[in-house]
């Protein structure tokens, strides 16, 4: 069936313009090439009603009708070698290590500022720097205890960090989805191919959650605190909370009595200890940060200052997600851990640097410009693509907002066969892993392989047409 | 349990038996209009008409036809959005509350009231409607007998499953005597009627499939067909899982079960409330609620269990102080606790 499937540009996962197939792929070609047309067509029906039916859909916000959407899922795996994932599992742990040793000095002594590592301008005026938790010890001193990392790979096939989402990061529910439904659909290829489990990341998560929990708690009620039904991700919120055994609790649920929290429940108020949040830091708490949320916990902060309820991920991380401060990652590795980064990041310019915004201005039509605190695609430009008023309308935001843009060169990611109107085509992807940091960092093997479903498409987000694909890690390299 | 969950299972329950029982009580009718003659559209209208007080809401279709036609019914109750009660919203809330709860329920009960949402938002579903409303009818029945099922076949029966009862039992037992009162306007204001017309018989046949009771009642009464007998077994039969005595014993048996009060004591008005209307459906006869009249016994027998609902509602779920910025409404709560009598010692909240 991948006989037609060729390399169009740019870096393939599967194939190699020179020597064919790529060794970790063979073992599926092989088995995959046995299947006929119709068998696959089936399957991949079967796929899509099985995801229709449960439900595993995500909300479209601004759609009257309240509709839900299934993630569009394809079928071919994106596999990793084990000697790469190991490699990546290094990076991402020496970059998780390092960030949570930036929150904790930026919310303490400060002194990466003080040494002048990172000009303190860009911490302080920062949007997610919460002032109000500087010298506030968090539990374990942990701040990111889940982490997405968004990882690219450009023309030669190198790994690059294109952003870290330190705040709420979602999307493993697909992981462990996905992988189920791959299971189901190819019962027989695992065994023989050899991949890793997903399953357990739930325990682990769990594990992470309980390790935070205050001290003189010995048995800690965890929940998982969800903005509510409407949330896009809320699928995900429910499928977390059910795997991992503990209620999932909207705001109303929660209720705060002599700085401890309570959930209601039909025998009257049960004490909680753990709080895994998928809310915001602006919306968990309307009297400390947005009067009008009306999602959050009133006097949440205060239980949380008191050290009687523990939050994951703590907050204030938001600082982390900032694409500025990004940028000083690897400034952050080598200040605190004296390493060399492992995975390096994409080349970026920073609007508010006199030399970078020089450049940012001359060759606008070919830079990718993001908004330093926005996600899921939006306010974004892609030069390259994009009109000449947009690029005018961007090059204004920039000149007036300088510190709130950066623009990066465009990476044209790698290719994955991907079936699409009937044929296999080659189609951008990235990878998000999940990084855990409790008691050790521990990340899921693999990730949520996203895959931009549109011819030429770079942008791989849900909201942006974007689908999915199960991530193979082997426990070998063939 | 959290108090929303427990709301969200005790509708999620209420909204698929109310599904059920409108798609019955509309099939029924269309049923029965086929073995009528001389049907002009005033006598339609006469037997549409009870059919829309027979839902409760007959304010809101009022307010969107001047007319009880059999077209305009049928869509309301089944179709139209605007209506909440319609088997639309009723398949919709159901599974909306569903998905609030989706961590408590079991996948199989998920899925299946996901397939009837799917079926009634698609296309297809007016295509059958257009075909055959009874087949469609089937299919809004199955689905609820179907999800019944699997709730006592797949859920732990903890706490939870019983305010999945508990709303069940309610709404059918509301829905009986809902569906008892559709020939009323053929009744003596009190006492029994004395003679029944073959056309009566008829009527008073419907009423019963309308509750699936056609079988059981011709098992126990013979095929005479009754306005007595037929409201002694729909409101006092004791095995006929529809009727009202065998519905408020089940809901009886869950509130007791929720809050662990042994039978014969209370600690709260939903409980009170129970024990008071279900000893009253043991030890009525049915001439005394002939006498009484059946349309008054049956609007003060909805009354009860509207005020059991809300007992219910306030003894579990209400949340007194939803808006976190209304800080005085949370210390008005605050006095109210310590104003109030003890509760006994079940109840007793671990402040």
């Amino acid at each position: 069936m991948l006989k037609k499937y060729k390399v169009n540009g740019g870096f393939d996962e599967m194939l190699c313009a020179k020597t064919g197939i790529r060794d970790h792929y063979r073992k599926f070609h092989k088995t995959f090439e046995k299947m006929k047309p119709v068998e696959f067509d089936a399957k991949r029906e079967a796929v899509d009603a099985a995801f229709m039916r449960q439900g595993i859909t995500f909300n479209v916000y601004g759609d009257a009708q309240g509709a839900e959407k299934i993630f569009p899922f394809d079928l071919l795996p994106r596999i990793i070698p084990a000697t790469e994932w190991e490699f990546l599992e290094r990076g991402l742990t020496q970059r998780i290590t390092a960030l949570n040793l930036f929150l904790h000095d930026i919310y303490h002594e400060q002194k990466i500022l003080k040494d002048g590592v990172i000009p303190e301008f860009y911490v302080l005026s920062a949007r997610h720097f919460r002032r109000e938790f500087v010298n506030f010890n968090v539990p374990k001193d942990i701040y990111i205890h889940i982490c997405g990392t968004d990882l690219i790979r450009d023309k030669d096939g190198n790994y690059l960090v294109l952003e870290d989402n330190g705040r709420c990061p979602s999307g493993v529910s697909y992981v462990l989805e996905n992988r189920r439904a791959m299971k189901r659909t190819f019962p027989s290829m695992f065994e023989g191919i050899g991949v890793r489990p997903v399953e357990n990341y739930a325990q682990e998560l769990l594990k992470s959650l309980r390790y935070i929990a205050p001290a003189g708690v010995a048995d800690p009620t965890v929940v998982l605190l969800t903005p509510g039904a409407y949330n896009s991700a809320y699928f995900e919120h429910t499928y977390l909370a059910r795997q991992m055994g503990i209620e999932i609790v909207e705001g109303r649920d929660l209720f705060i009595r002599d700085s401890r929290v309570f959930m209601r429940t039909t025998k009257g108020l049960q004490p909680v200890h753990v709080i895994y949040r998928r809310i915001d830091d602006d919306f968990i708490d309307p009297t400390v940060f947005r009067r009008d949320s009306m999602l959050g916990v009133a006097g949440l902060i205060n239980a949380y200052r008191a050290g009687n309820v523990s939050l994951a991920n703590s907050i204030g991380t938001g600082i982390a997600d900032d694409k500025v401060m990004y940028y000083f990652v690897p400034r952050m590795i080598k200040y605190y851990l004296d390493q060399e980064p492992i995975l390096p990041n994409v080349p970026t310019y920073l609007a508010s640097e006199k030399e970078d915004m020089k450049y940012i201005m001359e060759h606008l039509p070919e830079l990718v410009v993001k908004a330093a605190n926005e996600s899921g695609g939006y306010g974004m430009l892609m030069g390259p693509k994009a009109s000449k008023a947009e690029i005018e309308k961007f090059r204004k935001l920039v000149i007036a907002e300088p510190r709130n843009y950066i623009a990066q060169p465009m990476i044209y990611l790698s290719q994955h066969p991907t079936f699409c109107e009937g044929k296999f085509e080659g189609r951008h992807i990235d990878l998000r892993p999940f990084i855990l940091s409790g008691e050790r960092v521990s990340i899921i093997p693999g990730g949520l392989t996203r895959v931009a479903l549109r011819k030429g498409s770079l942008v791989v987000n849900s909201s942006q047409g974007g689908g999915s694909k199960d991530t193979w890690v082997l426990y070998g390299d063939e | 349990m959290l108090s929303r969950v427990a709301n969200s299972l005790y509708w999620m329950a209420r909204y698929i038996e109310r599904a059920e029982n409108i798609a019955r009580i509309v099939d029924v009718n269309l049923q029965l209009l086929l073995d009528m003659r001389n049907l002009d559209e005033k006598r339609l209208i006469e037997y549409w008409e009870p059919i829309v007080q027979a839902t409760g809401d007959d304010e809101a279709f009022f307010k969107a036809h001047p007319h009880a036609t059999g077209k305009a019914v049928t869509e309301f109750l089944v179709f139209q959005p605007e209506n909440p009660n319609s088997i639309f919203q009723c398949i919709c809330s159901a599974r909306e509350n569903a998905r609030m709860v989706r961590d408590q329920i079991t996948l199989e009960l998920w899925e299946e009231l996901n397939r009837v949402y799917l079926f009634i938002r698609s296309p297809h579903a007016r295509k059958v409607w257009d075909r055959s409303p009874s087949e469609f009818f089937q299919e809004i029945k199955s689905a609820s007998l179907h999800v019944i099922g699997i709730i006592n076949a797949t859920m732990v029966h903890d706490e939870g499953w019983w305010f999945v009862q508990a709303g069940q039992f309610l709404e059918r037992a509301d829905k009986t005597t809902r569906i008892l009162d559709v020939r009323h306007r053929t009744l003596p204001e009190r006492g029994a009627p004395v003679n029944v017309s073959p056309t009566d018989a008829i009527e008073w046949s419907a009423v019963l499939r309308s509750c699936s009771a056609w079988d059981a009642y011709k098992t126990i009464s013979g095929a005479d067909v009754h306005p007595r007998l037929v409201a002694e077994f729909l409101l006092l039969d004791d095995n006929f899982p529809r009727s009202v005595r065998f519905c408020v014993t089940g809901l009886n048996r869950a509130v007791r079960r929720i809050s662990g009060v042994a039978e014969g004591h209370f600690c709260n008005d939903a409980e009170k409330l129970t024990g008071r209307f279900l000893a009253e459906l043991q030890f009525s006869t049915v001439d005394e609620i002939f006498e009484i009249g059946l349309h008054k016994y049956l609007d003060d027998a909805q009354l009860k269990l509207n005020n059991i609902g809300a007992a219910l509602f306030q003894a579990y779920i209400f949340q007194p102080f939803q808006n976190p910025d209304e800080q005085h409404m949370v210390q008005q709560e605050e006095q109210q606790q310590q104003a109030r009598p003890a509760p006994p010692s079940t109840l007793v909240r671990p402040y």
